[in-house]
């Protein structure tokens, strides 16, 4: 068995066998139901319902609101217009009502605008002072349509809303919501490898410092190249984490299915209640189900998954190169705070550049030059897959990414050389250069 | 005698520091060598260098007559002195994977453990974690370890630090025995008194330099200063005196003596010992004659502050 083989089994080993990684393994995916189940459960709570009072002088409004009460079971709209406003202050601050809107009498409507109030004790979410606005104003704007004798049906009917289909060049449609789902692959796969490299390159750093501080360093050194030593470990290292995913993958699968027949069995005895209505549901809901599932299998997915594989083991060991260097540099995990902020950042700017600026422009400058700078390509290019990117951009970027992980293990190695036999002090900046040149 | 390890003007710089100043060393096939030096000389940069951990700046090593390569890294064993093991790998497992990275197969591997642990008397812990053992108890873990292959160059530093006087002597039988069994054994140590009892040859190293090398009787008579310690029973101390201070230097000695005798220590610079003998014969009782051997001690302290 090759030297290398060896250390990747060790490492690999070392690696399973620890107890926080069965704990991680098995607890996360646990965790992860568990914390969606309880939101699951938070968000199908029904709100408690909030009794708002109006106090409406012109008497034009309140029925407006009180019809909205069938609508929306938030708040319960109650015209209390008779009452006193200093009884109905006092009851706001009793907490009889959660508010009060007070729409005062005006000489016209124009003055209305500005002199309505809410009252309460709490301050009211914006989409509910936003709710009210609109309710108000839509109200003025018809009496005053009507008032300037405009027929206000003839209006609603000239009211147009535009639905543009996108269709691309080659000839198919496609759906707007493609680009949610587009953005949504290339942003987990993106993410997943930027969650990959952290977890997975700190495990390498921490098992070179660990290595370091236990002193074994210098015998296995005597037995191997460090360059040996590192390959083995980043490789061990990440053999183990894709044991981990995969493992999280098949827990996942299992999950997705054991859910589907659980609620495909609830779903049984609905279908049969009104079958009509829930064909007419399906044949609506089928068309558009059948056109993402279509556009779905029109994506380059071979290039996203092609793509996936050569930017993760690209970025991860471009990444753990850095990490396993940051590792031998220093004597404990703490030293090694300085140092892997730059490592960080990068990583932390793709995703950012991803979410924000991939999904505004996947072909603008910005997207284009950060999908082919090595450090944040991996998660980028990604993010970029989907909305298809020419193949020699994918070349460029591809290229780029493994010259500068060849110069960075060759430069990590020869720090990782030094590092591993210095005790005791912590390095700067100035003397891991001084190291390269030794 | 050829030598196994012939080390030739070796440089080793960290930037400008030298750590190594052209150092060259030669060491015979089936001596136990002894490395010395003060803390800092360079030794560790020498073992580290010849075990291929670093590379020397110029200079060249020769092992068994070939040029130092990778393949080499089987047939040395190295006990570093910074001693260390994975603690959370089983003692079995870690010397399997130690033994398989110095190109033993897993097999060949069990049958040198098994027959180790026996000789040490520790079969009991294959299954036990470092971390559960004590450190003299690592130590000899790792002794295993650096022999488990079979090297033909041993190169021990500071082999006896962290045992009790028991296993010290147990280790010390074992370093005797591969040396009967034929291996070439460097010693690092700064314990002068267990250089004297086993090396055959010595080197010193001080300040990136070699300073000495060479048999260890060739380097004491190198070191001698013909100077003997005699103890005399005399009645005329005065007379005696007179007469050795005609011929020789002169200085009070202290040793231990069940006589209440003169106590001296006598040059004799380019005479006789008998030629002295004979002076002291004529005036007194002769209780105590020995020349006075430099110890290892001695020649390390004399040519590092010297």
């Amino acid at each position: 068995m090759s030297i290398i083989s060896l250390i990747i089994k060790r490492e690999f080993i070392a690696k399973v066998r620890n107890k926080s990684f069965v704990v991680m393994t098995f607890l996360s995916p646990l965790l992860f139901v568990a914390i969606a189940g309880f939101i699951g459960y938070l968000s199908s709570m029904k709100a408690e319902t909030k009794k708002i009072a109006i106090r409406d002088e012109t008497g034009l409004f309140a029925n407006d609101f009180v019809k909205q009460n069938k609508k929306d079971a938030a708040f319960k709209y109650l015209n209390l217009s008779e009452i006193d406003t200093q009884a109905l202050k006092d009851s706001i601050t009793n907490e009889s009502f959660e508010g009060l809107i007070i729409i005062p009498k005006t000489n016209n409507l124009k003055d209305l605008e500005s002199k309505i109030e809410f009252i309460s004790n709490n301050s009211p979410s914006i989409s509910f002072i936003e709710k009210t606005q609109y309710l108000i104003a839509q109200k003025i704007t018809k009496i005053n349509l009507e008032a300037a004798k405009l027929d206000t049906l003839a209006i609603e009917k000239a009211q147009s809303s535009v639905n543009i289909h996108l269709v691309k060049a080659s000839g198919e449609e496609s759906l707007k919501g493609l680009n949610e789902i587009k953005i949504g692959i290339g942003g987990a796969f993106g993410y997943l490898i930027m969650m990959f490299i952290i977890i997975y390159g700190n495990m390498v750093m921490r098992s070179v410092i660990e290595e370091k501080t236990n002193r074994i360093i210098e015998i296995i050194i005597s037995s191997v190249k460090p360059f040996q030593l590192m390959i083995g470990k980043i490789v061990g290292t990440s053999l183990a984490g894709l044991l981990q995913f995969t493992i999280w993958a098949i827990i996942g699968l299992g999950l997705m299915f054991a859910a589907s027949t659980f609620f495909g069995v609830n779903v049984g005895p609905t279908a049969r209640i009104s079958p009509e209505l829930m064909q007419s549901a399906q044949h609506e809901m089928s068309g558009t189900a059948q056109m993402y599932i279509s556009e779905l299998w029109n994506l380059p997915i071979a290039s996203i998954l092609f793509g996936f594989v050569v930017y993760f083991i690209g970025g991860y060991f471009l990444y753990s190169s850095f990490y396993a260097a940051i590792g031998a540099a220093v004597d404990n995990q703490t030293d090694s705070q300085q140092f892997l902020l730059p490592i960080i950042m990068p990583l932390i700017l793709s995703v950012y550049i991803g979410f924000f600026t991939v999904v505004n422009d996947p072909h603008g400058t910005i997207a284009v030059v950060f999908s082919m700078i090595p450090l944040t390509s991996p998660i980028v290019m990604l993010m970029r897959l989907p909305f298809g990117v020419p193949w020699w951009q994918i070349a460029i970027s591809v290229s780029l990414l493994f010259a500068t992980f060849f110069l960075v293990v060759w430069f990590a190695a020869k720090i990782y050389r030094i590092g591993i036999l210095m005790y005791g002090k912590k390095p700067t900046w100035k003397e891991l250069y001084r190291w390269l040149k030794y | 005698m050829s030598n196994l390890l012939e080390v030739h003007k070796v440089v080793k710089k960290y930037g400008d520091y030298v750590a190594l100043n052209e150092v060259s060393l030669n060491v015979p096939k089936g001596s136990i060598y002894g490395l010395l030096g003060p803390n800092g000389a360079g030794k560790t940069s020498l073992i580290r260098i010849i075990n291929q951990i670093t590379l020397p700046d110029s200079g060249e090593i020769i092992l068994d007559g070939e040029k130092l390569q990778q393949k080499h890294v089987q047939t040395i064993g190295y006990l570093p002195e910074e001693r260390g093991l994975y603690t959370s790998m089983k003692v079995g497992e870690q010397c399997l994977y130690l033994a398989q990275m110095k190109g033993l197969s897993k097999a060949e591997a069990k049958v040198q453990l098994e027959y180790w642990f026996d000789r040490l008397g520790i079969q009991g812990w294959w299954n036990k974690k470092i971390q559960e053992l004590s450190k003299g108890m690592a130590q000899k873990i790792q002794f295993v370890v650096c022999v488990l292959h079979k090297p033909k160059l041993l190169i021990f530093d500071e082999p006896f630090s962290g045992f009790d006087p028991v296993n010290a002597n147990v280790i010390k039988d074992e370093i005797l025995a591969l040396k009967e069994q034929g291996a070439t054994i460097i010693f690092s140590t700064h314990r002068m008194e267990s250089v004297e009892e086993l090396c055959d040859h010595i080197a010193l190293i001080h300040k990136s330099n070699k300073l000495i090398e060479g048999k260890l009787s060739d380097v004491k008579r190198q070191f001698r200063t013909n100077s003997f310690e005699v103890g005399i029973l005399t009645s005329n101390v005065e007379g005696l005196m007179y007469d050795i201070t005609q011929k020789f230097t002169v200085a009070p000695a202290n040793f231990k003596s069940l006589n209440d005798d003169l106590k001296l220590d006598i040059q004799i610079g380019n005479s006789t010992p008998n030629e002295l003998l004979n002076i002291l014969t004529q005036r007194g009782q002769v209780t105590h004659f020995v020349e006075k051997i430099p110890s290892v001690n001695d020649i390390f302290i004399q040519t590092v502050t010297g």
